[in-house]
């Protein structure tokens, strides 16, 4: 009786653990084959053009110049908006509100606005900025990628700030240091690290943010520079290549694709190593 | 280092406060702080105004209908939003169905079973797929991942799952490699990494102790997780599970690869669909008429609110679970 009971517990947790096993194996193979594919497509499709020449109409060699200087385009614009909103916030939660009511409903809010779906934002922005102009225009794209740069950045503000240590607020206080010092040069000076964290992982974020610049920034063929007009970028233009019918397009799509994946990979790992220096520290 | 010259004779308050243009300066930077914290709010409200106001006629001509029918007709302009809503939470059913189980394997795995040599870098890998947007997976769905469930998989569920009583209807139709179940299976690859890193951090708020313990009288491995670990952790899990669905209904690029983009609701799985925000996605630029926009902005409404419910339901779980283990 005692021997089946222990055996059908050993075989359970055999049977559970196996699975357990599996999933890893079959969840991680999957994700690498899709790493794999990209790879493999991407780099066939990158060459010296893709940096230097246009997006081409069907049937003729060209590259993503436009898409690339725009794709830099919208999302700086984005994050020197999206910013300093998300550091002020930030800094209201971990240094002026605390435990508040207002902090609280605050963090709430921003925590949801994190996942909230980026196809929503775009509508706002198409309400309030493309409907009222009357056009499409890279200002809206660019405001769409602000608004989902907010929360993200207002979460690692608060984070890190939280991590500074109130004996060095309270030592600054004490010289007689205003608050708005205390915060600038002592806090911000102490979380600095993670803060730049925060603004990295935000712009690794929106630079693959394809939903809300479909009906903000558009597309353009051609090399633009006026933020007031459409503006070509890379996630619009491997969306509209990847769905076309044609061969070459569907090669620059890939090209594109591998060229954010690696900049996003890039700017994460970046982020860790900050991050990893201590976002604390001095 | 600047250094903010200080009286050293008298440090009475009086003297503190005028200390040069400390004081105005204090007011200005919390102003703004606090300014920017309403910012936020404002966001939020901002998002639920501007669509409410789009959607107002839509709301006005259709009312309740826009639920209830899945007539999508541009050309006599009647909108009914019954097929993408379905689309949307059929799609997100398959995700969780797939997704949870599995990542629920991973953590354990990461937590339990991995070696440590190997649970940093499998930890920290599993977070930069977290980072990959969409698109990448739209555009594997449709070039890889379609056809081969197109060549291989769907034929072979048709002939299987097809012929099982109750559940044949599901199971109908050509395999198309694009559809409802293509969408659902994508979605659930992408939020496996999401899940799997909020279950990770939360089965590791387990107190060595707890498990310990189990260990210490006898439990198996996969004991302690069931009995010990998951009761422990289960509002965590749940969070973690509810901010996963958060993001699959509102998931655009992904699906809208091969989603097929067809306003009707099949019984079948393998047939192609939509969903709101593939919906959305697609016709938006395009749509002519304000009763054809607004419709899609009703959608996109009723889209904004439901993930709203999910994630604030998924955060003040986690927010319980971080409560308890501050403790």
């Amino acid at each position: 009786m005692n021997r089946t009971l222990y055996h059908t517990r050993k075989v359970r947790n055999v049977v559970a653990l196996g699975l357990s096993v599996a999933a890893a194996g079959t969840g991680l193979l999957i994700l690498a084959l899709i790493l794999a594919t990209l790879f493999i497509n991407g780099f066939a499709a990158i060459k010296p053009s893709i940096f230097t020449e246009m997006t081409p109409p069907p049937g003729e060699d060209g590259g993503l110049l436009n898409a690339i200087y725009g794709s830099v385009m919208l999302t700086f614009v984005g994050i020197m908006t999206g910013t300093p909103l998300g550091i002020m916030a930030g800094t209201y939660l971990a240094e002026y509100g605390r435990s508040s009511r207002l902090a609280q409903l605050v963090r709430f809010i921003n925590d949801i606005l994190l996942s909230a779906p980026s196809i929503a934002i775009g509508i706002f922005i198409y309400e309030i900025m493309v409907a009222p102009m009357g056009h499409f225009s890279a200002w809206a794209g660019s405001m769409a990628l602000a608004v989902i740069v907010v929360p993200v950045v207002v979460r690692t503000t608060e984070d890190m700030l939280k991590l500074v240590p109130n004996t060095l607020r309270e030592s600054a206080s004490a010289l007689g240091t205003p608050k708005w010092r205390v915060i600038l040069s002592v806090c911000y000076r102490a979380a600095r690290n993670g803060m730049i964290t925060g603004v990295l992982l935000a712009l690794a974020r929106v630079s693959g943010e394809t939903a809300p610049l479909l009906f903000t920034a558009l597309n353009n063929q051609f090399f633009s520079t006026n933020m007031n007009a459409p503006m070509a970028n890379l996630p619009v233009v491997i969306y509209q290549m990847a769905l076309s019918p044609y061969d070459d397009w569907q090669e620059l799509a890939w090209g594109g694709a591998l060229i954010i994946t690696i900049g996003i990979l890039a700017l994460n790992i970046i982020a860790r190593y900050l991050a990893s220096l201590g976002g604390a520290r001095r | 280092m600047r250094r903010t010259p200080v009286s050293t004779t008298e440090a009475t308050p009086e003297s503190l406060r005028s200390t040069g243009s400390g004081i105005s300066a204090d007011k200005i930077f919390g102003f703004f702080a606090y300014a920017a914290g309403w910012g936020v709010l404002l966001i939020l409200s901002g998002v639920i105004i501007s669509l409410a106001l789009g959607a107002m006629p839509a709301i006005k001509a259709f009312g309740l209908n826009f639920f209830l029918t899945e007539t999508w007709n541009p050309v006599k302009d009647v909108y009914g939003g019954l097929a993408p809503i379905y689309g949307t939470l059929v799609t997100s059913a398959i995700a969780m169905i797939v997704a949870v189980p599995v990542s629920f394997g991973i953590a354990i795995f990461l937590t339990e079973l991995a070696p440590d040599w190997l649970k940093r870098p499998l930890g920290i890998a599993i977070e930069l797929l977290a980072g990959i947007p969409s698109i990448i997976y739209g555009i594997w769905g449709l070039f890889s991942f379609a056809p081969f469930l197109q060549q291989y998989v769907q034929p072979f569920l048709i002939d299987t799952l097809g012929n099982v009583p109750i559940i044949s209807p599901l199971f109908q139709g050509p395999p198309y490699g694009i559809g409802i179940l293509t969408a659902g299976l994508i979605l659930s690859i992408m939020i496996l990494p999401f899940i799997t890193s909020i279950m990770r951090d939360v089965f590791e708020t387990v107190p060595p102790m707890l498990r310990e313990s189990a260990y210490g009288v006898g439990a198996t491995t996969w004991e302690v997780v069931w009995k010990v670990v998951l009761p422990f952790c289960s509002t965590g899990v749940v969070g973690g599970v509810m901010l996963g669905l958060g993001r699959a209904l509102g998931e655009t690029m992904a699906v809208t690869f091969v989603i097929g983009n067809a306003h009707r609701i099949s019984a079948s799985i393998l047939a192609p669909g939509t969903t709101i925000s593939a919906a959305i996605a697609n016709e938006f630029t395009e749509a002519i008429g304000d009763l054809y926009t607004s419709s899609l902005i009703e959608l996109g409404l009723f889209l904004f609110v439901i993930t709203f419910v999910v994630l604030a339901i998924a955060r003040l779980m986690l927010m319980r679970l971080e409560k308890r283990a501050g403790k």
